[in-house]
């Protein structure tokens, strides 16, 4: 167990490998119960927040959801999140547990007369299915649970109480589903969840297998790959920023840096050959001179080689650039490839 | 927690054999499964003259990177170039298998400073 944000957490359960194996190749089951769960509701709730974050928030139907950014007036990231439209005038968001806090500061500074922001983080518990067999562990499942019938990719579905909420999302690049339900029934919820995930082959998951699962898909994690100093144009998010729509803050720093260019980007480094395992920190040289540090790094258990994620200057930022990575002052062979690093 | 009697061990987790000639080193049943799925061993050279508590080698799972300290002092014989491929033969047989480098000890009287079986097993209990 590893204290994370306030919570204590599980690194692993079986082992990081075997339980990264087992949502490629079966299911397995995160407790995702740290994760903020805020609500936003009223009339113009929609308008506000589609000011507040970087995605365009008008092409949503309801049940529909898409990844967001929240952005600091100096266009840097606060936080990353999924927000889903329960209806025209109630939204979902999920935030990450470590910047729960801040987000509520950041959206409660800026909130429009008439919108109410909900912090349901304490009333919910969590899980996050994923894997090929996901799907097969929700039919046997939804009944027994009183779940709704699955939604749509990126979709969210409630059950009739307005107490569980079922989203078609993840972290870890597999089909699957994360569930929200009363913190109040959570064992009564996870044990025969549980047992449908484990006679599918699959077992619990813990911190350990969630991080090389996302970094295998390239997916960054706020507080490692992300950060209030650089854009989300830099971070490779700019697929999320809707520059042409409703105006959002920080909007005015990208289309500036858009035009003017990057100063860094996100490149996605995969080490050539045997190495130990990358970790953060580890410095990065090109032609001899060290450019850079990984944010992230892992060795990819599906690649059986090193992956990380760093912040190089633009130029060296193509794929192919030839790099080295040192640890312990020794020097390794690594090159920028293309995201993702593995199929999920 | 399996901790054979005929080996010598240290706080930090590394035990060491006790026969005459070169003896092997490597990290016990404990240090091994708070570890979990080694993925990487960073092994000595050999021939390095080594002095009782130096780091020499790492030993990486997916989660965290350790340094493994010789318990005793002296000249390396032997690395397992096994681990180069297997690295998981330290979790499957962590005093077999799974040794690390093997040592020419300078001084037998090192052995003194070291834990037999029982008193290590009572120690991480």
């Amino acid at each position: 167990m590893v204290p994370f944000a306030g919570w204590e957490m599980p690194v692993q359960f079986a082992g990081i490998l075997p339980e990264h194996r087992s949502v490629r190749e079966a299911v397995g089951v995160f407790d995702i119960s740290h994760m903020g769960q805020l609500f936003v509701e009223g009339e113009g709730a929609g308008e506000w927040l589609d000011s507040m974050l970087t995605n365009n928030l008008a092409t949503l139907g309801d049940g529909e959801g898409q990844y967001s950014l929240m952005l600091n007036d100096r266009g840097g990231v606060i936080d990353d999140l999924i927000v889903y439209r329960v209806s025209q005038n109630r939204f979902f968001l999920v935030v990450n547990a470590s910047m729960r806090d801040a987000d509520i500061a950041w959206l409660g500074e800026h909130l429009s007369s008439g919108v109410d922001l909900i912090d349901s983080s304490a009333h919910f518990a969590a899980v996050a299915v994923q894997g090929p067999k996901a799907l097969a562990v929700y039919e046997a499942l939804h009944n027994e649970l009183g779940l709704p019938p699955l939604p749509a990719r990126n979709g969210i579905a409630m059950d009739r109480n307005d107490t569980t909420l079922v989203c078609r999302t993840g972290y870890t690049g597999e089909d699957g589903y994360e569930i929200f339900f009363p913190a109040t029934d959570a064992e009564s919820f996870y044990n025969p969840l549980l047992e449908a995930v484990t006679d599918a082959g699959g077992q619990p998951c813990g911190l350990g297998a969630r991080d090389s699962l996302r970094l295998e898909m390239g997916y960054p994690l706020n507080g490692s790959d992300l950060s209030p100093e650089l854009t989300p144009l830099q971070s490779g998010l700019g697929f999320f920023c809707k520059l042409d729509a409703a105006p959002f803050i920080g909007r005015e720093v990208l289309v500036d840096q858009k035009e003017n260019g990057l100063p860094t980007r996100l490149a996605a480094i995969r080490i050539v050959g045997k190495s130990p395992p990358p970790r953060p920190h580890y410095p990065i040289l090109a032609a001899g001179q060290e450019v850079g540090e990984l944010c992230s790094g892992v060795l990819s258990p599906t690649l059986g080689q090193g992956i990380g994620m760093a912040y190089l200057p633009t130029p060296l930022w193509k794929v192919g650039t030839e790099l080295e990575i040192e640890i312990r002052g020794r020097r390794f062979p690594a090159h920028v490839v293309k995201k993702p690093f593995a199929k999920g | 927690m399996n901790a054979p009697d005929n080996l010598r061990y240290q706080q930090s987790h590394e035990w060491i054999g006790t026969d005459d000639g070169p003896v092997p080193v490597g990290i016990t049943d404990h240090a091994q499964d708070e570890l979990s799925d080694v993925v990487y061993v960073e092994l000595p050279e050999v021939g390095a003259t080594i002095s009782k508590g130096d780091p020499v080698a790492v030993v990486e799972s997916v989660k965290a990177a350790s340094d493994i300290y010789t318990p005793v002092s002296g000249t390396i014989t032997e690395v397992n170039t096994a681990l180069e491929e297997s690295p998981g033969l330290i979790n499957s047989d962590p005093y077999g298998d799974g040794w690390i480098f093997k040592l020419e000890v300078n001084d037998r009287e090192e052995f003194a400073s070291l834990m037999g079986a029982a008193t290590y097993s009572g120690q991480v209990g």
